[in-house]
């Protein structure tokens, strides 16, 4: 009886594997299907217009399930609407395509670059998070594939390779300015630092800050209340500490979920610091059910602002909006639209099509990326440096009547 | 000679490890074959390690939860402190051992010692537990030894080793570099395993195992496992024999884990969260508890379920979840077992119904 099971189950799980194979195998062709039609449109389109050639295959990972996936699905919204424009501008085309990559350090991560690698991804505009990064940027230079990270900031990502580059702050650098800020704007402050010790970002912006206060010569008070990823349900104690030693400015440099519990713990104690946050604290006025009158007087460092009056960025949000069941795009989103459109504009430059194989690809990007400028949504002039991290100017905001408002 | 072989063929254990040694060397000489082919798709090229891995994960585990009887929710800490010491003693031993295999196998054995001394050291407390509490406790060791290694600066620089818990209390010098970097986790590892390698590794395993399960410690650890009165009444020393498993499976996954270190350029500590542990857990119960091919099978399974349902895109974790619960009802719920044998019986024909009815 067991034995006819267990010959069962065997064939059974035998039957599924044929099946994944199957399966799998069959995305492949129908991908590669898919990239022959596009191929076959390209030449047919080709015979009317002569500008036209295959489609530029532009991959990105990112956590699209699980805990994190807030900051994956944002980045390829922001992606896809610039695909669609430059798509419907006519020209050189995009073919975009995102994997999920669970935000995971190490396997998972690499499983989800090789499945774009199969597909025949020439450039790679990802990951969204630090961690899958570094485990893909090493596999990057093997192959010798550009990528351009939308939100990775750790230096350590850019440092991996002359072929990886980041449209977003090195954590250290944004630690450092929000300090020198802090020098001009509150030199006499009691400052406190609360920080996520289990987090890569977090850790490296406290680090490059607490460096910087002490050669300019901050009073910081507290710089060691931590918590984890793991244990941050309950942050009152770390609010505690910062009230307790005293401190009338508390930096934040960590994502908005939490620095929301941090903002209401503090005011349902009566305590009102000046609050300081990072770029992470963008979105901090969507967050369900948080009284945005809370965050009246936050500062924070952001490069993006949904509520800026320029068309490109009116507009963005509008559609982002439209797309997204009406959530505003933080500054993922905006990232991940100004890396489709360095992309593009890159590969315009340098005349790179859907034919270009990877490598060269990659050695003609690194040409133009040495010395061009970009203006998008998250800054203007940018340009990057030999190490490939940007330079763009950071601009602080201070929430006023639950809007950003550019610090005078 | 002859008499031997069919000993071997007429005892059932034998057979079965003979069965799952060849399940594996045809699996890794296939897929040896097609890889030296160049028949293999990157994706399908980057499975093969950590499918690896996983069996050895499972197998190990198989060793605690099938065959003593014990649940552990700790396994990834263990995977994780053999990944970190692994990767460790590789950038250590860089200029001295040029040879990457050799470098690999110390790197390995190194981080299956330090798995298999922190075992024990945990294992002292731990071990007077039994059934949930002894759960509850390694899950609690496991997140503890997360958070270690999440905290822990290493790095070398001139003047040799330094490691500590904060990265102000270690200052290197200039040319110095950083292994384990806190929660950015080991960066810039230089990648050395190898799918033979790999392939080692779950003989390896499937070798301790197999061998352990059918020796004189097997049935002891056996008999503990179903009724520990009445070993303990017998003379055998309950928690010694205990104490081995655990020790013997931390070792194996602390192996497992230096090789899943060293085959990615870079490691976080939070990759060997309870989820991990879990994700072990579930390989070893979907396999069939105390059923190493069982394990076998269900890991390599398991760990490309997810990849190959990638074409479903935001929808495949639910799926996967979906698929765990059918065959988890499928291989317990007496309805469909009986459904099933049905069919198996009508397929064995009436005179095979007649041997299993005599079983019954």
């Amino acid at each position: 009886m067991k034995k006819y099971l267990a010959l069962l189950l065997a064939c059974l799980m035998a039957v599924s594997l044929f099946t994944g194979c199957g399966s799998s195998g069959t995305t492949e062709t129908t991908a590669a299907a898919a990239a022959n039609e596009t191929a076959a449109a390209g030449e047919t389109a080709a015979a009317d217009d002569t500008a036209a050639a295959p489609a530029i295959k532009i991959g990105l990972t990112g956590p699209l399930t699980g805990a994190n996936s807030e900051y994956g699905l944002a980045v390829r919204g922001g992606m896809e609407i610039a695909v669609a424009e430059i798509n419907a501008l006519g020209g050189l085309q995009i073919e975009f395509k995102a994997e999920d990559d669970e935000a995971d350090g190490s396997d998972k991560a690499v499983s989800a670059y090789n499945t774009l690698k199969d597909w025949g991804m020439q450039i790679f505009a990802g990951a969204v998070t630090t961690g899958s990064s570094l485990a893909i940027a090493a596999e990057t230079v093997n192959d010798q594939i550009f990528m351009l990270t939308p939100s990775a900031s750790a230096v350590d990502v850019a440092m991996t390779g002359s072929n990886v580059y980041q449209m977003c702050f090195t954590d250290p650098n944004q630690g450092a300015s929000a300090a020198e800020l802090m020098a001009e704007k509150w030199p006499d402050a009691t400052i406190g630092v609360i920080y996520d010790s289990s987090d890569a970002y977090s850790t490296g912006i406290r680090d490059g800050f607490l460096a910087k206060a002490e050669e300019l010569g901050l009073n910081v008070a507290v710089s060691d209340a931590s918590f984890t990823a793991d244990n941050k349900a309950d942050l009152s104690t770390q609010v505690t500490q910062c009230k307790d030693a005293g401190c009338d400015l508390v930096f934040l440099p960590f994502y908005y979920t939490e620095a929301a519990q941090i903002l209401t713990y503090a005011n349902t104690i009566g305590y009102k610091p000046t609050f300081f946050g990072c770029d992470g604290m963008d979105g901090i006025l969507n967050v369900e059910g948080f009284d945005t009158a809370l965050a009246e007087g936050l500062v924070l460092m952001t490069p993006f602002d949904a509520n800026a009056t320029d068309d490109a960025t009116v507009s963005f949000v509008e559609q982002f909006k439209a797309n997204n069941d009406g959530k505003v795009p933080n500054q993922f989103a905006a990232d991940g639209y100004d890396v489709i459109y360095a992309l593009y504009n890159a590969c315009v430059a340098a005349g790179i099509d859907g034919n270009t194989p990877a490598d060269e690809a990659c050695a003609l990007l690194q040409e133009q990326f040495a010395t061009m400028s970009v203006d998008g949504l998250t800054g203007t002039g940018m340009t990057w440096d030999e190490n490939g991290m940007i330079s763009k100017a950071p601009a602080a905001m201070v929430v006023t009547d639950g809007v950003y408002v550019p610090m005078g | 000679m002859k008499t031997k072989m069919n000993t071997l063929l007429k005892n059932k254990n034998a057979r079965t490890n003979a069965l799952t040694y060849l399940v594996v060397i045809a699996a890794f000489l296939v897929t040896q074959y097609l890889y030296s082919a160049d028949a293999l798709s990157s994706s399908v090229k980057g499975y093969l390690i950590p499918i690896c891995v996983y069996i050895s994960l499972a197998v190990s585990l198989n060793l605690l939860v099938g065959i003593c009887g014990e649940l552990s929710l700790g396994h990834a800490g263990f995977m994780g402190i053999g990944a970190f010491s692994g990767i460790v003693i590789a950038a250590l031993l860089k200029d001295t051992i040029p040879n990457d295999a050799l470098r690999l196998l110390c790197a390995m054995f190194g981080g299956g010692i330090l798995a298999g001394a922190v075992g024990f050291v945990i294992g002292v407390p731990v071990l007077r537990l039994r059934g949930d509490y002894l759960a509850i406790v390694t899950l609690a060791f496991g997140e503890i030894l997360k958070n270690i290694i999440g905290n822990t600066y290493a790095g070398i620089d001139e003047s040799g080793f330094h490691m500590a818990i904060s990265t102000t209390k270690m200052p290197l010098e200039t040319g110095g570099k950083y292994i384990i970097n806190g929660p950015l986790g080991a960066t810039g590892i230089q990648k050395i395993a190898t799918f033979p390698m790999g392939f080692v590794l779950v003989l390896f395993t499937l070798f301790v195992v197999l061998n352990l399960i059918n020796s004189k410690e097997g049935r002891a650890i056996k008999a503990v496992r179903d009724n520990r009165i009445a070993a303990e009444s017998v003379g055998i020393n309950v928690t010694a024999f205990r104490m081995k498993a655990f020790v013997v499976s931390a070792f194996l996954a602390g192996m497992a884990g230096a090789l899943f270190g060293l085959n990615y350029s870079s490691v976080t500590a939070s990759k060997f969260n309870f989820n991990t542990s879990i994700n072990i857990l579930v390989f070893v119960v979907l396999g069939g508890m105390g059923n190493i091919l069982g394990s076998v099978i269900s890991a390599t399974l398991l760990y490309v379920l997810p990849e190959a349902l990638r074409s479903l895109q935001d929808y495949r974790m639910i799926l996967y979840a979906i698929v765990l619960i059918v065959v988890m009802l499928c291989t317990w719920s007496p309805k469909v077992k009986e459904y099933l044998s049905v069919i198996g019986d009508k397929l064995g024909g009436l005179r095979k119904k007649k041997e299993v009815g005599s079983h019954e």
